[in-house]
């Protein structure tokens, strides 16, 4: 389970770097935001969700049936949105009210 | 390494679920009284290793609130629910304590602004009996938000605590660094509340290669403060009492919402449905799962084949809102509806907010140790506490301290203006000087010795083989004998006596050869526990192969340790009596 940040879209905020609570993201010299212990991601997606350009996203490694999709959200009019890009290239998104509550 | 002193009223050491409330309680409590009579203000810090607005339990998300009061029933019907999970072996007096709050601190909680669901009456919809329905993504950010509006509290991000300052067995502070700024910190304070959680990565986990922290308890809370408190001598109970969760295979999601949510069976291979033949409490559901590995129906599932296409979407999203990797395994792979749910064990955990393992408090969460509370995780006799169970216990503990703090200044005004100055001053200032030396010189030698044959990665690895194969791990089904505990003890004191000659080369880095220890010190007290319970009372949790079945006559007990000249040392302390709502320490 870890996740990759995108260099070429990294702004350098170091809002994922802050949230992380396993203080894993870091900030290289070039301003740009790098995992430095990638197998010591535990999953939670909060960096994902605090990214505010979509730099980072998250995937299944192989040990856990991962097959290379990538995650991340995006909020789009209050809602969050949930994109999943498949390996081969078709893209699924969920919707999610925050203020809905969970069915179960 | 810079080293900046501190002075405060309240230290919180921890600010998760409990610390964050914790924090709450006080200040509030604190400014009400100022608008009354005396106006001096608490000084609260809260010192996290994370940053509190994600950090800990609550990271991802919560998908409901597990322990609630609802419609038609009482808080004692809690306590007997829990009571029974756990087989007896509970604090009645610390269950009834915060079975009386959850429901003021779920009306607390969506006044800070957490969504739950309602029915068209404005009433709460249950799940089940106990739980109410929420959408807890974003519950850490709404807890953090609360504490940043608070006047009087100091957030210290990015602080990891390593050693709590004790003279006496009375708590005066606590030191920790800064794992980036460069930053010794030796923090004094009146009070110590204690809220770091439980602890995970003590046994080798289900998925050690590159998905080794894919589990379910998260991996950065290491036992801290339990192992900080057993090394200064405090009381712990219940640590043979270990926690293993039924999950998803591969992505550790929490399976209430499948079995709460569509009614989802346990199934064998077979298509049988196995859990009436095991019993239905916690452990037995694991322990079901287990047996029907060993016995060849393996694997298990949750049945969910056959699921509307309805429920399969809010499935998908319930996920989202708390596992989001049990989506993503779906949409990878087969959706609910068209495949069952593979399930598993988890490696076993140790968190006093699901089972019973953790610091002996009163009722007012103190510890043995004077002027130290303990909330949450990792505050032992109370399980099922849950989110409403950690807050609840925030909110004791910080009065109960802020109380202490209030009744030892009041100690110290009538002794005469200058006292404390006079007495007590030049004396802990040498004693903290020389311990501050000494933590220093620590950790300096971890970040200059450059020689060291081992990586904490490697010795990490071998504790949790160690606990693994001869303390109850997954590979042995959980279960271990007398025999294989007395090498699991010496294998960890081994790896124990590595672990001085290791090196690091940033702070960060030092953190993880504290947390290595930390985690050592728990396994110890995990393998004498294990080792003193001569009975099987909870499958899975404690399967004592040398005592396969339960005894009520010898161990409707509770099994306590306390370190006494480096070794720790079990004893048994008699139940609390039925119904009793009040536990004191007796000194
Ligand atoms: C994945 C998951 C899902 C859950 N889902 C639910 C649910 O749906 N409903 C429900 O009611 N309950 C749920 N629970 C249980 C509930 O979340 C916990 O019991 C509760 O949050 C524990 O609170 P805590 O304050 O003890 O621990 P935490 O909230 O984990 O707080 C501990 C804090 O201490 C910090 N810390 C640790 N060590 C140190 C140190 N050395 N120095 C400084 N800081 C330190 C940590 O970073 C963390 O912030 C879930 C738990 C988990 C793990
Ligand atoms: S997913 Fe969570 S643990 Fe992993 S890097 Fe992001 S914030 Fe850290
Ligand atoms: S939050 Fe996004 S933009 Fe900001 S540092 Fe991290 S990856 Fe870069």
């Amino acid at each position: 389970m870890s996740i990759n940040i995108d260099p070429n879209i990294c702004i350098g905020c170091g809002r994922c770097h802050d949230v992380c609570p396993g203080t894993l993201i870091k900030i290289n010299e070039q301003k740009k935001a790098y995992i430095k212990y990638p197998k010591d991601c535990w999953g939670c997606t909060s960096c994902i969700k605090e990214c505010p350009v979509h730099a980072i996203q998250f995937f299944l490694g192989e040990d856990i049936g991962g097959k290379g999709s990538k995650v991340h959200t995006e909020k789009v009019n209050g809602l969050i949105r949930w994109i999943v890009e498949f390996p081969d290239g078709s893209v699924k998104h969920i919707d999610i009210d925050p203020k809905e509550s969970n069915k179960y | 390494m810079k080293i900046e002193r501190i002075k405060t009223d309240l230290l919180i050491i921890g600010g998760g679920t409990a610390g964050c409330y914790a924090a709450i309680t006080a200040a509030q409590n604190e400014l009400q009284d100022a608008a009354g009579s005396k106006g001096a203000n608490l000084k609260i810090l809260i010192v996290e290793k994370a940053n509190i607005k994600r950090s800990g339990c609550l990271a991802a998300g919560v998908n409901a609130l597990n322990a609630y009061i609802t419609e038609g029933h009482t808080p004692k019907d809690y306590v007997e629910y829990a009571k029974k999970d756990a087989d007896g072996i509970v604090r009645e007096d610390l269950l009834y304590s915060i079975s009386e709050k959850f429901n003021d601190v779920t009306a607390h909680l969506e006044k800070l602004g957490l969504v739950i669901l309602k029915d068209k009456d404005g009433k709460y919809v249950t799940r089940g009996n106990r739980n109410i329905k929420i959408n807890g993504e974003n519950i850490k950010p709404i807890l953090a938000n609360a504490v940043k509006k608070l006047p009087n509290v100091t957030v210290l991000n990015h602080v990891n605590i390593f050693d709590f300052s004790v003279h006496n067995n009375k708590i005066d502070g606590a030191y920790g660094f800064g794992i980036e700024n460069d930053t010794f910190y030796a923090i004094e304070a009146d009070a110590v509340i204690i809220a770091t959680g439980g602890a995970a990565g003590l046994y080798r986990p289900n998925n050690p290669g590159f998905s080794r922290h894919k589990m379910w308890y998260p991996p950065f809370n290491t036992g801290a403060g339990y192992a900080m408190g057993i090394r200064h001598g405090a009381e712990m109970t219940t640590f043979e009492m270990r926690f293993i969760a039924l999950r998803c295979k591969d992505t550790i999601a929490p399976t209430g919402t499948l079995a709460q949510g569509v009614g989802a069976k346990q199934v064998n291979s077979l298509g049988e449905v196995y859990e009436t033949k095991y019993g239905i409490s916690t452990s037995e559901r694991v322990y079901g799962t287990v047996a029907e590995n060993l016995e060849g129906r393996g694997p298990c599932y949750l049945r969910t084949i056959g699921i509307s296409a309805e429920q399969e979407e809010s499935l998908l999203k319930a996920y989202l809102n708390m596992a989001p990797s049990q989506t993503i395994r779906w949409l990878e792979n087969e959706t609910p509806s068209k495949a069952n749910v593979e399930i598993e064990g988890t490696e076993p955990y140790i968190v006093g907010g699901h089972t019973a393992s953790g610091y002996w408090v009163d009722t007012k969460r103190a510890t043995t140790i004077e002027g130290l509370y303990a909330a949450g995780d990792v505050a032992g006799g109370c399980p099922q506490k849950y989110v409403t169970g950690a807050l609840a216990e925030g909110e004791i503990a910080a009065k109960s301290a802020v109380e202490y703090i209030k009744a030892s200044s009041a100690l110290r005004l009538a002794q005469g203006p200058d006292a404390r100055f006079k007495v007590a001053e030049p004396a802990e200032a040498t004693i903290k000087d020389a311990e501050i030396a000494r933590h220093f010189a620590e950790i300096e030698s971890y970040l200059s010795q450059k020689n060291s044959l081992y990586t904490t990665e490697q010795l990490e690895e071998a504790m949790q083989f160690v606990m693994d194969e001869y303390a109850g791990g997954i590979t042995t089904g959980y279960g271990y004998t007398e025999k294989q505990l007395n090498i699991a003890k010496e294998k960890i004191d081994e790896i124990e006596s590595l672990t001085d000659k290791l090196s690091a080369t940033d702070l960060q880095e030092v953190m993880y050869i504290y947390e290595l220890k930390e985690r050592l010190t728990v396994c110890k007290s995990v393998i004498a526990h294990l080792a003193t319970r001569h009975e099987t009372r909870w499958h899975s949790f404690a399967e004592n192969l040398d005592y396969p079945e339960k005894d009520n006559i010898h161990w409707r007990k509770y099994v306590n340790s306390r370190l006494v000249n480096g070794e720790i040392k079990t004893f048994t302390r008699e139940l609390t009596a039925e119904g009793q709502k009040n536990y004191e320490h007796q000194h």
